[in-house]
């Protein structure tokens, strides 16, 4: 994509295009990566509910994958997870291992 | 043309000509010496002669704060202040003009602490400069009230879209009362207009964000944009200018000269000073020597061309500064004076006197041994000392 020149900016830095955050792919600073284990998720919605961005995709009113462009690795889902049986559904891995 | 002759204190004036502006939203913070403003115009509020929602806040960092929500949401919006409170909305005032918001702010100059000093200095002002605000400087109530009503005009002209500060000194025109011509409501109301917001906040149908993360790829763009509002700014003021002298029959530019054009030696001098250096510069005109005066009305940007021009010719010029800058060789005024001088080839030699510091008196004979000290550099060619202290004990 080619960068505006200073003559094309708008004033004041205000950004006239509404919902142009899912542009901006927030996921790459991210040092641990969450993993979903399926068979264990009792699909209760708690990482849904306290993930503080929208990193975990909803598909037909059950969880789905992980929305790793957003996804910070801030391990809230994982602490969160109950988990079936003692055994958690989200687990953090380092990334890049 | 029908004007309203009255005897009033310069926070009289302002508020006046803000009640007559009737701006939407107003957040503020008292503080001495701008209190005074602030608290007639909280009446005006109260009793209905006003529409604007006064926004009573813990701290002038949360009344700019308040004040750049409520212009980016689309109102037309006002602050006033002084000193540590203008020392303690720092952060936000580059926020405000970061993001183009148009906010007038009389601010009542007074020193800055420590040791603690409520009366008039330039310290405050002089210290958020180069915040990317506009400053306009008023030498007396009237041209405070003057000055407070044309910076509406200026501050959401839609070339320029920058937040503007109302300088007037503390006490020696806040407090003090002056004979003041008082401009019609309608005549005020008219002479302001509508006000349009560029991007409000609260248009539904048009959202937009303020505030987002520019990050390396783009912050140089965004300054180097604002950078170029500034070279806007002489231009706009000079027209609303113009269109307030047609309602006051008041003549206002980029700054005002007084016995300057023929002038051999001149003085730099902002605000209330100015009138006490020009009745001595008319007593040395008396005594044969060729003394004029320079001072400017807008700050900032400043119009360094134009005062270049018009100081060029002289053979000595003394800047004095109602602030010092620590650590800086000369006081701030000196420094904008000096640049602007710098280009010419034969240009007149310059010497600086901090004077005033806290609200000590700018007497005339301070003025005349600056005019006499200028008249011997102008003989000789020879200067003593470039930067000194007047009116201060050894």
């Amino acid at each position: 994509m080619k960068l505006k020149g200073w003559k094309e900016v708008t004033p004041g830095a205000v950004v006239t295009e509404a919902g142009s955050a899912l542009k901006f792919k927030t996921g790459s600073w991210r040092a641990f990566r969450p993993k979903w284990i399926e068979e264990n998720c009792i699909q209760c919605m708690f990482c849904w509910i306290y993930c503080p961005d929208m990193a975990i995709k909803v598909k037909d009113g059950k969880r789905a994958e992980f929305d790793y462009d957003y996804c910070k690795g801030c391990g809230i889902c994982a602490l969160e997870c109950p988990g079936k049986k003692g055994n958690k559904a989200i687990v953090m891995e380092e990334e890049g291992k | 043309m029908a004007q309203r002759i009255v005897a009033v204190t310069g926070n009289e004036a302002v508020a006046e000509a803000l009640r007559q502006i009737n701006p939407d939203v107003c957040a503020a913070y008292p503080i001495t010496p701008q209190t005074d403003m602030m608290q007639r115009f909280a009446t005006f509020a109260n009793n209905g002669k006003v529409k604007t929602e006064m926004i009573l806040v813990e701290s002038e960092h949360s009344a700019m704060s308040a004040c750049v929500g409520a212009s980016a949401a689309g109102g037309r919006v006002i602050t006033a202040t002084s000193s540590q409170g203008l020392a303690l909305m720092w952060e936000i005032l580059f926020i405000a003009s970061g993001s183009r918001l148009p906010i007038v702010m009389p601010v009542v100059n007074r020193a800055l602490s420590a040791p603690l000093n409520i009366h008039g200095d330039h310290s405050d002002a002089m210290g958020a400069r180069d915040c990317g605000w506009i400053q306009l400087w008023s030498e007396n109530a009237q041209e405070a009230y003057d000055n407070a009503i044309q910076s509406f005009r200026i501050a959401e002209h839609m070339d320029i879209r920058l937040p503007v500060m109302v300088c007037l000194d503390g006490f020696i025109i806040s407090h003090s009362i002056e004979r003041i011509e008082y401009l019609d409501d309608d005549a005020v109301k008219n002479f302001v207009g509508e006000y349009k917001q560029l991007n409000p906040l609260l248009d539904i149908e048009h959202p937009v964000s303020y505030g987002p993360l520019i990050l390396p790829d783009y912050y140089m763009e965004f300054r180097r944009a604002q950078a170029e509002v500034m070279t806007k700014v002489s231009n706009v003021i000079l027209n609303v200018a113009k269109d307030f002298e047609k309602i006051s029959g008041r003549k206002y530019g980029l700054f005002e000269t007084y016995r300057l054009d023929d002038a051999e030696v001149g003085l730099v001098i902002l605000n209330s000073a100015a009138g006490t250096s020009k009745d001595v510069i008319d007593e040395f005109r008396n005594k044969g020597i060729k003394a004029g005066l320079l001072k400017p009305r807008l700050y900032r940007p400043f119009p360094y061309e134009e005062v270049g021009e018009a100081l060029k010719h002289l053979k000595a010029v003394c800047v004095l500064d109602r602030a010092d800058a620590f650590g800086a060789s000369y006081g701030p005024l000196f420094m904008d004076i000096a640049s602007s001088i710098y280009p010419y080839k034969d240009r007149p030699i310059l010497i600086n006197k901090i004077y005033g510091l806290g609200g000590r008196d700018y007497l005339p004979e301070h003025a005349e041994l600056v005019l006499n000290e200028l008249a011997e550099i102008a003989k000789t060619g020879k200067v003593k000392t470039f930067k000194e202290y007047i009116g201060v004990r050894e």
